[in-house]
């Protein structure tokens, strides 16, 4: 194969730069020194995939991205730190005395996702004049064959939703 | 359709220059023709008079004394000060995010794409990120308090404004707003197209969801607990001086002439007249020259949406913090779910 006829040239380039920023991003998250801060390069790493999503033409799921994690996650998120405890510079003992475990834990997490990854769609590539994703196309995906997974998501969220309630009741 | 072809570059920087336009011009509108002189009349004072005829140059003057003014970064804000400049151009780069969705014509858009509103409600929940940061930066207590509130307010009533933008969607049958605009004006109530079908009418409760939300959205008047002057002195702007200050003040004023766009666009007909006038069936036959009309169009009905978030906004007193709550969750959600079930019944009935 040939790569001139159909390689993404702007798509590649743009998939690269946003991919940098984000790498960049979820490295300060862990090595900021200040709770707020993480919290805003978590803004950076979150709006980046939602940008990876426009290039791969899922307009839908990069809107919902955008709507759930940046609008919603993290406002509550950056909510929750000013509420309790949020210094204004840096902080130190801020790390976790077990941080080291977490490494383990994302490389076999990264593992896992490449192979499941590569092994269920290495082989396709993405058709050069692809057009943006229909948003009824979704739904009647999500609402067709994919409606028991839909409901065992909504399933899920309900019996949290129920969990905080009762969590949070006071008698 | 269109007479004219332009290369790329040309009609991107049209687009561009569109916006500047689309987000100042309501921005200095609103703020003469409401802020200043409806608020004075309706408090029996003239208002600005000396800078130009009737005072319409004031807005210039205001802008100039804000750019001379010093841009200042508190003591102890110093450690933050990078994020305490950033906050106020987060907040306007979600207005002009906003703006780029709305459909001003039949072929003058900025943007014509399948998300159309669910894309408006996700870039102005943005706007809540910079407001929280710009508490939180000010290092000053009544900064951080309004900024919670703000957030709290915002993320509340975000809820029902989405749910009511449901109703619409479901009865147009898409979400690309430029779609929703023919639906209504190519649409007929029982047969009669004279009117088209502005889901004015069959969305009514959809609307003043919405518009409520909206008014808690933009923090005007009723439900501006979160830069409250009397306990909060100014809330998240508090420390903010010169530009800064006025980046704020335009964002809250550009903000309230583009969601009320987007009210025209979903509950009003848009750009749109009626399709049956001219004889027009779809978006096709639409004629050039309605993408000249149809901003004037859409401007006329902006400033009506508008003239309403102001006359609410002169008119009532301040809703308390728990108030304001209880009436987002209790009272505004309840509601839009049961317009939602209705509208969905309806439109499987019909």
């Amino acid at each position: 194969m040939t790569p001139s006829a159909d390689l993404l040239v702007a798509q590649n380039v743009g998939f690269y730069l946003i991919a940098a920023v984000m790498v960049l991003g979820a490295l300060r998250v862990v090595t900021t020194n200040n709770v707020v801060h993480a919290a805003l390069w978590l803004v950076v790493v979150l709006s980046g995939a939602a940008a990876q999503f426009v290039l791969l033409a899922a307009e839908f799921v990069a809107l919902t991205q955008v709507l759930v994690y940046v609008g919603a996650v993290m406002v509550l998120f950056l909510f929750g730190v000013m509420l309790t405890r949020a210094k204004i510079g840096a902080e130190r003992e801020l790390n976790n005395k077990g941080w080291f475990l977490g490494i383990p834990v994302s490389v076999l997490l990264l593992v896992t996702l490449v192979i499941a990854l590569n092994d269920g769609f290495g082989s396709e590539r993405m058709p050069v004049d692809v057009a943006p994703m229909d948003t009824a196309v979704v739904s009647d995906q999500i609402f067709g064959p994919y409606l028991l997974p839909f409901w065992a998501l909504s399933f899920v969220l309900l019996a949290a939703v129920i969990g905080a309630i009762v969590l949070a009741r006071r008698d | 359709m269109v007479g004219v072809e332009l290369a790329y570059w040309a009609e991107s920087l049209l687009r561009v220059l569109g916006g500047l336009v689309a987000v100042l011009l309501p921005a200095g509108t609103v703020v003469y023709l409401f802020l200043f002189k409806m608020m004075s009349f309706m408090q029996s004072r003239l208002g600005p008079m000396e800078a130009g005829p009737y005072g319409s140059l004031q807005l210039f003057a205001e802008v100039g004394k804000w750019l001379q003014k010093e841009d200042i970064v508190p003591t102890n804000a110093q450690p933050e000060a990078r994020i305490f400049k950033i906050a106020p151009l987060v907040v306007l780069a979600s207005t002009f995010l906003l703006v780029a969705v709305v459909p001003f014509g039949p072929d003058a858009w900025f943007t014509d794409f399948d998300g159309g509103i669910f894309y408006a409600l996700a870039v102005s929940s943005v706007s809540v990120l910079g407001i929280l940061i710009a508490g939180w930066s000010s290092a000053n207590k009544y900064s951080l308090l309004g900024g919670l509130r703000a957030a709290g307010q915002l993320i509340a009533y975000e809820l029902p404004m989405v749910l009511a933008v449901i109703g619409v969607v479901i009865q147009a049958g898409t979400m690309n707003l430029q779609k929703i605009v023919v639906a209504q004006n190519a649409g007929e109530i029982f047969g009669w197209d004279g009117l088209g079908n502005p889901f004015l009418l069959t969305q009514f409760v959809g609307f003043l969801i919405f518009m409520i939300a909206v008014q808690a959205e933009l923090t005007q008047t009723p439900f501006d607990m979160p830069i409250a002057e009397s306990e909060l002195v100014s809330g998240y702007m508090t420390e903010y001086s010169g530009f800064r200050f006025l980046i704020f003040f335009i964002g809250e004023f550009a903000t309230a002439g583009v969601f009320s766009m987007i009210a025209s666009v979903l509950f009003l007909g848009g750009w749109g007249v009626p399709f049956a006038w001219f004889g027009w069936t779809a978006i096709d036959d639409v004629d050039n020259w309605m993408n000249v009309v149809g901003p004037l169009i859409l401007f006329t009905k902006m400033i009506i949406v508008v003239f309403f978030v102001m006359w609410v906004r002169f008119s009532y007193p301040r809703f308390r913090e728990d108030q304001l709550q209880r009436f987002a969750w209790k009272v505004l959600i309840p509601i839009s779910l049961a317009n939602i079930m209705v509208t969905a019944v309806l439109k499987v009935a019909f």
